[in-house]
């Protein structure tokens, strides 16, 4: 064990106190004020109110680009599901020249800052397909996120396929299974639960991305994450922000939540 | 089928992809960049020209930024990595199991709280009526407003679990034995962390700074809520993105660059395996 001293126990201890107080008292003064009665963020909270809530909850704004949130959100983890289980597949169970640069391709969309993957497809959507008169629109903001979407697919994939017992596959074969029923009844079984947690970083990812949406989503067309935007650049209302980002909050547990019962059952099984 | 025609099949798609579109959009955005602007209907036409690449030149406040913007994203970087190899080893080695589990939570569910949200928070926490300022000022600490400074803590408190995570987990996984043998040999906590600990997880520490370095290198919005007039690279591009396309183009190769420097010179550590 390192063995420490009680002075640098205590020091240790105390960096970790304030690194999570850095953390959670800006998210906290965020919950906070959203019960705030007042139209701009301010501390300490001089009166308390829901009626920003009530703002909140039947605004037509907000949700319409909810919904637009939920719709590329989940064309862009189908992309992902997809192009990132076959990559993952192909860089897991071959060998071949270039692999190295297939696994660079697939990481380069988030290693790459956000705004050049949202400044390129922008310039290819409107320098190169718009003159040629083909139109993406909405599409456009779908195959962007679905492009940077693919690697948590193909993280997860591939991590659970390394841990997969081949033989269970050959004896498959070998009883007589076609390729595809070994794949239904005993391959994917095995990686369903990377499966669905890649899908859920997809989506989370998706939801939250902001720079490339910037870029690429059709004029007039506000996912929530530009909603907030527009909203923290025209503090007028500042407080429905507030209320809008605690939900936001709030809901972040639920893929955390998620993967870590995911995470558990697959412990359990083995 | 053979086992090249099936690995093709599961390539074709994604490859496709990630080829036809990204790939070729950048190459695209390379090739806009040697593009002309027609001054009077401001219309991106194909050509040759190496203009845009001079005004770049040319404009010092273009160079300014883009030492600034790359002196962000180190400090970010160094931040992240002064904050994390503490709470790495507090967690891994002081923490009691169950304190351990309930941080392992506490320090990854920030980064699901939402990008913007943080923004906000960051705002609402170093507004000039806000909590800190509300905090400290009594004791006649002000805080750093809307700065660089405040710039760097948000975009550290937007990456750090970047750099957290990957360094918990290289933390944990190094064999306890090597500490009594530190130990055994006289090191003391403070020698061990530097000749032992650091090496070992210095692959994690690299994983995790193409994170919080590339992601602060292309951030304009949080210098944008948070910066006051602080100006990085993406705020240029973005301010570009309509008025002159190319020019923007142009610029976006700068980040690029400081990104596949990085990449290159890391990648013999082997670190690009574990992202």
């Amino acid at each position: 064990m390192l063995r420490l001293s009680l002075g640098a126990k205590f020091t240790l201890g105390t960096i970790v106190a304030i690194a999570l107080a850095f953390m959670y008292i800006p998210l906290f003064l965020v919950v906070i004020n959203s019960f705030s009665a007042a139209r701009l963020s301010s501390w300490p909270i001089a009166e308390f109110s829901t009626i920003w809530w009530e703002k909140a909850f039947v605004s037509e704004p907000i949700r319409a680009a909810l919904l637009n949130s939920v719709i590329v959100g989940l064309g862009a983890t189908t992309i992902a599901l997809i192009l990132g289980t076959l990559v993952a597949f192909a860089l897991q169970r071959y060998t071949f020249f270039g692999k190295q640069t297939v696994n660079l391709l697939v990481v380069l969309p988030i290693a790459l800052p956000g705004i050049v993957t949202g400044v390129a497809l922008n310039n290819t959507y409107n320098q190169v397909l718009e003159p040629i008169g083909i139109e993406v629109g909405y599409f456009g903001m779908i195959i962007a996120h679905g492009t940077f979407c693919i690697v948590m697919v193909f993280n997860n994939v591939l991590a659970r396929l390394r841990r997969i017992n081949p033989s269970i596959e050959e004896a498959s074969r070998d009883l007589g299974a076609t390729p595809l029923q070994t794949f239904r009844l005993v391959t994917f079984p095995q990686f369903r639960s990377a499966f669905v947690a890649g899908a859920i970083l997809a989506f989370a990812l998706s939801f939250d991305e902001v720079v490339v949406t910037i870029f690429t989503a059709p004029p007039g067309v506000d996912t929530l994450p530009l909603w907030i935007m527009n909203q923290m650049a025209r503090p007028n209302e500042a407080s429905l922000v507030n209320v809008v980002a605690t939900v936001v909050i709030l809901a972040s547990f639920i893929p955390v939540w998620v993967s870590q019962r995911l995470a558990r059952g697959a412990d359990e099984r083995e | 089928m053979n086992r090249r025609a099936q690995l093709s099949a599961l390539l074709a798609l994604p490859m496709l992809w990630l080829i036809g579109i990204y790939i070729f959009s950048l190459v695209m955005l390379l090739v806009t960049a040697f593009w002309v602007t027609d001054p009077f209907t401001s219309k991106v036409k194909p050509g040759f020209t190496l203009r845009n690449f001079e005004q770049i030149i040319a404009n010092p406040a273009y160079a300014t930024t883009s030492l600034r913007t790359l002196g962000i994203a180190l400090a970010v970087t160094v931040l992240s990595i002064l904050i994390s190899v503490p709470l790495g080893i507090f967690m891994a080695k002081v923490a009691s199991p169950k304190l351990r589990a309930i941080l392992a939570v506490a320090i990854t569910l920030p980064l699901w709280a939402g990008y913007l949200v943080k923004i906000l928070a960051m705002r609402i926490t170093f507004t000039e009526e806000g909590f800190f300022n509300s905090m400290l000022g009594p004791l006649g600490i002000s805080g750093p407003g809307f700065s660089i400074v405040t710039v760097v803590l948000t975009l550290t408190y937007l990456w750090l679990p970047y750099m957290a995570v990957p360094v918990y987990t290289a933390i944990r996984q190094l064999p306890p034995n090597l500490f009594d043998a530190s130990s055994d040999l006289g090191a003391g906590a403070g020698f061990t962390i530097r000749t032992v600990v650091l090496p070992l997880i210095k692959p994690a520490i690299i994983a995790g700074s193409i994170f919080t370095f590339s992601l602060s290198l292309g951030d304009y919005i949080a210098a944008k809520f948070v910066g006051g007039s602080t100006q990085m690279i993406g705020s240029i591009i973005a301010s570009n993105i309509n008025l002159n396309p190319p020019i923007a183009a142009a610029f976006s190769l700068v980040p690029i660059a400081f990104v596949v420097i990085y990449l290159v010179s890391v990648q013999r550590t082997g670190a690009l395996e574990r992202m």
